[in-house]
């Protein structure tokens, strides 16, 4: 049983090429456009109240009640007041990416080094300066960091959106009837290479970064 | 799914007089709440606190272990990280599909997948925790005559202590919310309802809110009481 599903699926693949090509472009484009709003939304929150050293009962609150929601409730309330589309499964999506890039920017600028942010204003460098050239650089790492756990996060749950009729692969995956399970299995597998690829591409951003930013001996 | 709870009993009771609450599809019914809370929403919430329990007990179990080797073995530790990195990356959706060949559409199969991701937190956590110990303390245990056993138990376990129980923390938040997929698979936990709800005709809104609503208040007081037992058992680590 183990060999025949699998056979199946690597069967549905080549057959299928065109159609899985298709519908991962489309969960792709759902994960990527929520994870795009959700940078543009959180990324400025976080790195101004990581500045000031203010708002750490915001940050901790906002990751808590974010590990909180369950997807599945998300994007049920998001089919529930806004109807089946784009956008809407885009917005269940945004609230789930928020809190995990929203409180990991707090973190990375909040625990930048004093001496250095104090260093920095005494060569005279403005709020901006220190934020954009200190802070921000140093912080990249678990910035990064925050931004791979968000993008893990989107990608699993735009599939589940799919098997709601948000189109993309968790369509496959909800219709056994039309694809087979060898149809199923395949997508199943393709979700999971896009969140992988997404992740490693990620991660090797993140490790350059924290190679540029290490201290020199 | 859906068409065999229709079967099963009307989802609005007492054909003759629905209230107009349901016949609006309104978002919170309290006759639906209180007619369902025994043969619906109750046995979900109990599945659901079952599922997570198990997951995470036996995640915790096989993290604490994996750690230990780690410990032990310095050059097992990256690739181990790297080995739950990976595991916590997979969707879960898929993994739950992935894993049907090996244990069929069972509760086993939800209890593997929702294992494997806490053990990305749990056993980076533990390690952590473990390694956070300064190596003077464990000279002066060892210089005090502890055993090796000794010293584990009674020097660098209560001092790994907060970064273990933050893991955990984490980790029982997390599947709480994973194991409403696992009702894509099998009709179990709070999942079920909110399958349920959502594949409704026009989308069961009151469902969706209560079971929903459950898994939200489920996840917010385990956060609640892990964090209350973090205080308990780490008493000098409070910061205020």
């Amino acid at each position: 049983m183990v060999s025949s599903a699998f056979v199946d699926a690597f069967r549905f693949m080549p057959s299928h090429f065109s159609l899985l090509l298709e519908k991962a472009a489309q969960t792709a484009e759902l994960a990527f456009a929520a994870l795009a709003i959700a940078l543009l939304i959180a990324l400025p929150i976080g790195l101004w109240l990581g500045h000031r050293h203010r708002g750490l009962p915001l940050a901790l609150g906002v990751s808590s009640l974010g590990r909180s929601l369950p997807s599945v409730v998300l994007i049920g309330l998001g089919i529930a007041i806004l109807g089946v589309g784009f956008w809407n499964n885009a917005l269940a999506l945004v609230v789930l990416a928020v809190p995990p890039i929203l409180t990991n920017t707090y973190f990375a600028v909040e625990g930048v080094d004093s001496d250095a942010v104090e260093a920095a204003r005494g060569i005279g460098l403005t709020e901006t300066q220190i934020l954009t050239r200190v802070e921000l650089p140093l912080g990249l790492p678990l910035l990064l960091a925050g931004l791979r756990i968000a993008a893990v996060f989107v990608i699993a749950t735009a599939t589940i959106a799919g098997i709601f009729g948000g189109g993309g692969l968790g369509d496959i995956m909800a219709r056994q009837v039309t694809y087979g399970l060898g149809g199923v299995f395949a997508a199943a597998i393709w979700v999971a290479g896009l969140a992988l690829l997404t992740a490693a591409a990620l991660a090797l951003v993140q490790r350059a970064a924290s190679r540029r930013m290490a201290p020199r001996a | 799914m859906t068409a065999q709870r229709f079967a099963d009993g009307p989802v609005i009771p007492n054909f003759g007089k629905p209230s107009a609450c349901l016949r609006d599809n309104g978002w919170f019914c309290t006759d639906w709440i209180h007619e369902h809370w025994g043969d619906t929403l109750q046995p979900a919430l109990i599945q659901h606190i079952q599922l997570t329990l198990i997951a995470v007990g036996i995640g915790f179990a096989i993290s604490f272990a994996l750690a230990l080797v780690a410990l032990r073995f310095g050059f097992l530790d990256p690739p181990l990280g790297v080995f739950t990195d990976f595991l916590y990356t997979i969707p879960s959706l898929a993994l739950f599909q992935l894993l049907v060949p090996l244990s069929g559409v069972t509760v086993t199969t939800v209890e593997i997948a929702l294992v494997s991701y806490t053990l990305f937190i749990l056993y980076r956590n533990i390690v952590v925790g473990l390694r956070s110990v300064p190596p003077e303390v464990l000279e002066s245990a060892r210089g005090m005559g502890l055993t090796r056993r000794q010293t584990f138990l009674r020097v660098e376990l209560p001092l790994a202590m907060p970064a273990i129980l933050a893991g955990l923390r984490i980790a029982v938040v997390a599947t709480i919310s994973i194991a409403t997929v696992a009702a894509f698979l099998i009709e179990d936990g709070l999942g079920a309802p909110i399958f349920a709800a959502i594949g409704t005709p026009d989308l069961f809104k009151t469902e969706l809110v209560a079971a929903g609503g459950l898994a939200i208040l489920l996840a917010l007081t385990a956060d609640a009481l892990l964090t209350l037992a973090q205080r308990a058992l780490t008493p000098w680590n409070r910061v205020r």
